[in-house]
């Protein structure tokens, strides 16, 4: 098991540093020179070079890219343009945010798409397995920006049962009535895709897992259905886990449109208002920090599964 | 139902299943499935509206005025879906803005099973060296999220129709790659391959009749799953803004641009979403319709 888990973490080292690599690169795709956007257009070319020469950019790219790197290692992501801020102190106010949104979403898609796919798997080809299979694929054909307008229309506009945007407040407060009823509606927007993959994750594990001999042989002897059942689910567990935990990582960094789309103070809004503003810094360090997380999500995730099932270490 | 449709002219007209051939079984099987030819028969008509826009849009789509916006549905008759924030005809607007939509979400599809499809092939027929370039290099656009992927390339190059294409090529030749890689790695252990390399076959007839042969169903099958995907990540990008620039119709940023309105008529705001949502619906459907059709264990 140590093994594995020192093979594992060793295999995410160069992922890490690609995935620093297009995000270093991200600031060169755009177009023109970086210098342009931080001055006037009607900047002088001595001001210009001075200013290249200030930031390294007159420098190799390699040697460029290793200075910040080691600049990022070391906590510091730069200053936004528009704000002024640092750009990790931006990154950290709003990414708990997203946390809180990303979790929620995805142990409501969890607790939904887990009977429903058990349902499903149990009675493959019935009409509540089309059912079911109906909605994954509807959940996963769904624009989720679209569904959060539609929600809003419905529970904010129409119905005024719930605030159509905002969180209320700077910091998350759980007590707090108000801060509960502005997460009901990004929760369960966000909530409709993994819905959808989860529940046919679980479809297809748990009638897999209902094809097994070990099932004849627990009806044989006797056991009850919803036993045979527990024995079922057990089984089919795994990949499902792993494939909730994946899409954790997932969420957290798509939840941009989503958030955007609530006004929700999370990173993803933050990529989105960088975006708009054209503040390359920002941009820059909340793809670097979301990628990270997804990578290290991923790894977890591999870890965990491989601590409850031997046989992927083995493989 | 005569059994002689799926087959070529000269083919015996008694053919049992076996005689059908590959492809005439999985056409065979898509006719018994009534889902998949609705929704397929759903597409060709979205694809082909989309199409023939220029004939079928009742109004010019860049047409404004400020006495008839954001009218309801049916508005005097003529605006049978309404009209937008400027008073343009919604209809008209929504048949020309599927056209950027579902090119936006489909040429990076295509471009991507061909570059995608061809590297994987590539890393699983080569293997060694060539195959841990290519394979690692994809790992690393692996770890991002689709989404944030798409978003950060089209960010950085400054957002446009061009750019938002060649951030969802980007986002989907790994995965593809990675489809045609383990793909190609099963068929080539396979002993037919080593069969014909060993009887002198040429690696050009090897290529292209053994292993493209094998490959090409799954990666298609695939390819046809990320058309949903496209199409919605592409109205993402213009929702943020990051694809077509106004005043040109596209879906997703009619969608953007009528969330000011849910107060006025919300039907209206979420009609380019509908429009979204029946599009990748179908595309989807008809992907699984495939997939199990083209399944040979079935």
């Amino acid at each position: 098991m140590l093994g594995y888990v020192a093979r594992r973490l060793l295999a995410a080292v160069p992922i890490a540093l690609g995935v620093s690599v297009v995000c270093f690169a991200l600031v060169h795709l755009a177009p023109g020179d970086p210098v342009q956007t931080l001055l006037p257009p009607d900047a002088d070319a001595a001001t210009v070079a001075r200013l290249r020469e200030l930031y390294g950019l007159d420098r190799p790219l390699p040697v460029q890219y290793a200075a910040w790197l080691g600049r990022v290692l070391a906590g510091d992501l730069g200053r936004s343009i528009a704000t002024g801020r640092p750009v990790a102190e931006e990154i950290r106010r709003s990414l708990g945010n997203t946390v809180l949104l990303a979790g929620l979403s995805v142990l409501l898609a969890f607790s939904l798409a887990f009977v429903l796919g058990t349902v499903a798997g149990r009675w493959r080809g019935g009409w509540l397995d089309r059912l079911v299979t109906g909605v994954a694929v509807l959940g996963v054909s769904v624009p989720n920006y679209w569904l959060g307008i539609v929600l809003v229309i419905v529970f904010a506009v129409e119905l005024m049962a719930l605030p159509a945007s905002g969180m209320a407040g700077d910091a998350f407060d759980p007590t707090s009535w108000d801060h509960l009823r502005h997460l009901v509606l990004p929760v369960v927007t966000l909530s409709m895709i993994p819905v959808g993959i989860i529940a046919r994750t679980t479809r297809s594990a748990v009638s897999e897992a209902m094809n097994q001999e070990y099932v004849t042989t627990l009806r044989a002897n006797g056991l009850p259905e919803w036993r045979v059942l527990r024995h079922v689910l057990k089984n089919a567990m795994p990949p499902v886990l792993a494939v909730m935990g994946l899409q954790f990582g997932t969420l957290m960094g798509g939840s941009i449109l989503v958030e955007t789309v609530f006004s929700w103070p999370g990173s993803g809004f933050l990529l989105s208002k960088a975006i708009l503003a054209r503040d390359v810094p920002v941009l820059q360090g909340t793809i670097l920090v979301l990628a990270m997380i997804f990578v290290v999500t991923n790894l977890t995730v591999d870890l965990v599964q491989s601590s409850l099932d031997p046989r992927i270490r083995r493989a | 139902m005569s059994a002689t449709a799926a087959h070529p002219p000269s083919a015996p007209v008694m053919a049992g299943p076996r005689q059908r051939g590959y492809w005439g079984n999985v056409a065979h099987r898509l006719r018994y499935d009534p889902v998949s030819l609705v929704f397929g028969a759903l597409l060709i008509l979205i694809v082909l509206a989309v199409a023939f826009a220029p004939l079928l849009a009742p109004f010019d789509p860049y047409q404004e005025s400020i006495v008839r916006r954001l009218k309801p549905p049916g508005y005097q008759g003529r605006y049978l879906l309404g009209t937008d924030e400027l008073g343009r005809d919604m209809l008209s607007r929504l048949l020309y803005g599927g056209r950027v939509t579902l090119l936006m979400g489909m040429l990076p599809v295509l471009v991507a099973t061909l570059v995608g499809g061809g590297l994987g092939v590539l890393a699983g027929f080569a293997g060694g060296l060539i195959n841990t370039l290519i394979m690692r290099t994809m790992d690393v656009f692996y770890a991002f999220p689709s989404v944030l992927l798409a978003v950060a390339i089209s960010g950085a190059m400054g957002g446009g129709i061009v750019n938002g294409m060649i951030a969802l090529t980007l986002v989907f030749v790994p995965p593809l790659c990675r489809i045609a890689e383990t793909a190609t790695t099963q068929v080539r252990n396979l002993d037919f391959v080593d069969a014909a390399r060993a009887t002198g076959a040429p690696l050009r007839l090897v290529l292209t009749h053994h292993v493209l042969g094998n490959v090409l169903g799954p990666i298609l099958i695939y390819a046809s799953s990320l058309v949903s995907v496209g199409i919605i990540l592409a109205s993402g990008l213009s929702f943020l803004g990051l694809g077509v620039k106004p005043p040109v119709p596209d879906w997703g940023l009619m969608l953007n641009a009528l969330r000011q309105a849910i107060y006025v008529e919300p039907l209206i705001c979420a009609l380019p979403g509908i429009a979204i949502l029946l599009t990748s619906m179908s595309m989807n459907m008809v992907s699984d319709g495939l997939r199990a059709a083209m399944d040979v264990r079935s």
